[in-house]
């Protein structure tokens, strides 16, 4: 085991390696020269070619690419073009507000889809199983952002029930109510994005198990049903799907972009939409490789938990 | 099937022997279409999709008003037998505008689904052809990209390059190959280790025409489909840049650049058409494509057989 988790992660090396290359090339290759544009565009040409000279950016290419990579390494990603101070600092700021959204939006995701993937399953081709299957169809195909402007319109704008978008009431002091008001539109619409998908593959992996031989034999020792299914089926049924939690942070990361400016949640996705209008490259270019880490390490999750729930699996 | 078509001698020549050893004679294209055509969500995606792009295509001549015409005096207007899905806050006549906005859409989907494709094709049969060192350099290459939370890396290359219509194309087609070359060199894996292919060997063709000419379109069928479901999330992924202000500009349409200005509660208090309908639309259309590669993939499985 340690030594299957030793070699996936070593494998993670070169990819790793990969992604760093990549974002460092489209820093470098991003127009008006990041760290320039830092400059005071005042002061005297001669004196900032010196700033240049000792900002090292006269130097070598891969010199530059080795200096970037250690200060990332030590989690510097340098300082906002638009706000002056560390990229840093303001990733950890807004983190939590999008950790809470995507963590209540995979619980939502889970407590609805799984069932209903279950269900599928166990009354396969009946008219449920026909809804379901047309619900994800109509899930894929709904565009997240656009989902949101329904729901703020309907619920928040017409109706009234919802605020319209923030974490909180500004001034109001702090509860749970309020910030569970806020939280359950845009968490609901982060979670459609995976809701399909994790629906599916529950379906089809509840599938296969209610046809292997100890389900059968479960019936034939007159279990009742709901007790074959939901005592000996689910919890074969559902190794795979927890797997899937690992593979759904990628789209949870992106999905959060669109999903916290509709609804002006202040967390990294805002910031990364916000950030690209003002050309900031600093904080666009520290949250993309942000979100190709967290992508790295929710396949890795992904890989590990599999093989420990399913001792079948030989590594 | 009838079997009642015209009487001919079968593969082997013996007529209706033939027929009883073979069943009826009929090509693998015909039942492949015969089998797409007894899914009924594939052929309604067809038939909707068919209509869609006809009247986007033909917007010039359907299209009951300028989609560019602003009258402030209809700003805001209700569907009506004027404007038959209401207006937008310039007072532009929406469904032309979804019309015209559609030529756009559907292009930027299509043109990126061949460009990805293509790309994704050439680099999945490489991989799969030659194996080995190249093999697993192409394949790393697609780890790392896939590794970006896709609209983050699309985001970024697109306000770098400066949103327009062929910059998103191009950043689409860049990004999104990986999946095509997945699948190809999976198909190419198995393929190359046939007969025909040691065939074609020995007679003398060169690498690159038994990479095109021999096994490419033996694995066209999956080719196929994902090109199929690619078209839709490109029209999602375009809607959503054009919606942020960072794909489709003004003054040209598009259903994402439709709904930016949409949001504000003075519209979302008395103007529900605005927002609704370019929306629908999109889901409509990206639901056929759905509905279309679904229904391809289960007509080019061999596996499943016809009810």
């Amino acid at each position: 085991m340690i030594s299957y988790i030793i070699k996936r992660v070593v494998m993670m090396i070169p990819i790793l390696f990969g992604i760093s290359v990549l974002s460092f090339a489209i820093m470098y290759a991003a127009p008006g020269k990041p760290a320039i544009m830092n400059l005071d565009p005042e002061i005297p040409p001669e004196v900032r070619e010196s700033q240049i000279e000792r900002l090292g950016l006269n130097d070598p290419i891969p010199v530059q690419y080795v200096r970037w990579l250690g200060n990332v390494v030590q989690g510097d990603f340098g300082t906002s073009y638009s706000r002056k101070i560390p990229v840093t600092d303001m990733i950890l700021d807004r983190l939590p507000n999008t950790l809470l959204l995507m963590a209540s939006s995979l619980f939502i995701a889970a407590i609805i889809a799984i069932p209903f993937g279950v269900i599928s399953a166990t009354r396969q081709y009946s008219l449920t199983d026909y809804g379901v299957t047309m619900g994800s169809f109509v899930g894929l195909a709904t565009p997240n952002f656009w989902l949101g402007i329904m729901l703020i319109m309907l619920f928040s704008v017409q109706l009234g029930w919802t605020p319209v978008g923030g974490v909180a009431t500004i001034g109001a002091e702090f509860s749970i109510i309020d910030r569970l008001h806020h939280l359950i539109l845009p968490a609901f619409v982060l979670a459609t994005a995976d809701m399909a998908g994790l629906t599916r593959y529950t379906r089809s992996s509840m599938l296969e198990v209610v046809n292997q031989d100890y389900i059968r034999t479960a019936r034939a020792k007159g279990f009742r049903e709901r007790r074959v299914i939901y005592k000996h089926g689910l919890r074969n049924g559902l190794i795979p799907v927890i797997t899937m939690f690992g593979l759904m942070l990628p789209t949870m990361i992106g999905g959060s972009a669109i999903v916290e400016s509709v609804f002006n949640w202040p967390g990294i996705g805002k910031m990364f939409i916000d950030a690209t209008f003002q050309r900031d490259y600093p904080v666009i270019m520290a949250i993309t490789m942000f979100g190709a880490l967290l992508t790295v390490i929710g396949n890795l999750i992904a890989d590990i938990l599999y093989a420990v729930l399913d001792p079948r699996i030989e590594y | 099937m009838s079997a009642q078509q015209q009487p001919q001698l079968g593969k082997f020549g013996h007529g209706v022997e033939d027929k009883q050893v073979l069943g009826e004679r009929r090509s693998l294209l015909s039942i492949i279409v015969a089998k797409f055509f007894q899914n009924k969500l594939a052929v309604f995606g067809l038939v909707m999709l068919t209509i869609i792009t006809i009247a986007c295509v033909l917007a010039p001549y359907l299209a009951p008003h300028d989609p560019a015409y602003q009258n402030l005096r209809n700003r805001l207007d209700a569907p009506s037998a004027e404007h038959w899905l209401g207006t937008d806050h310039l007072g532009r006549d929406l469904f032309s505008r979804m019309l015209y906005g559609g030529q756009v859409s559907l292009y930027v989907g299509f043109a990126s689904m061949l460009g990805a494709v293509t790309i994704g094709a050439v680099i999945g049969a490489v991989a799969g052809y030659f194996g080995g060192l190249v093999d697993a350099f192409l394949m790393r290459l697609v780890d790392i990209i896939l590794a970006f939370p896709n609209i983050f890396l699309l985001i970024t290359l697109v306000a770098i390059l400066d949103p327009s219509i062929n910059i998103l194309i191009l950043v689409f087609a860049l990004l999104s190959w990986t999946g095509t070359a997945r699948v190809v060199r999976g198909e190419f894996l198995s393929l190359k280790k046939r007969e025909f292919v040691l065939a074609s060997r020995t007679i003398g063709m060169s690498n690159i025409r038994i990479i095109f000419s021999q096994i490419l379109p033996n694995a066209l069928g999956p080719v196929i489909v994902a090109a199929t479901l690619a078209v839709g999330s490109f029209i999602l992924a375009e809607s959503a840049l054009s919606f942020f202000g960072l794909g489709v500009q003004p003054p040209n349409a598009s259903w994402g650049n439709m709904l930016t200005d949409s949001q504000s509660i003075t519209i979302f208090r008395n103007a529900w058409w605005y927002p609704t309908f370019p929306g629908l639309l999109i889901l409509i259309t990206v639901l056929c494509f759905n509905f279309i590669g679904d229904g391809l993939r289960d007509a080019l499985d061999p596996r499943v057989v016809e009810k």
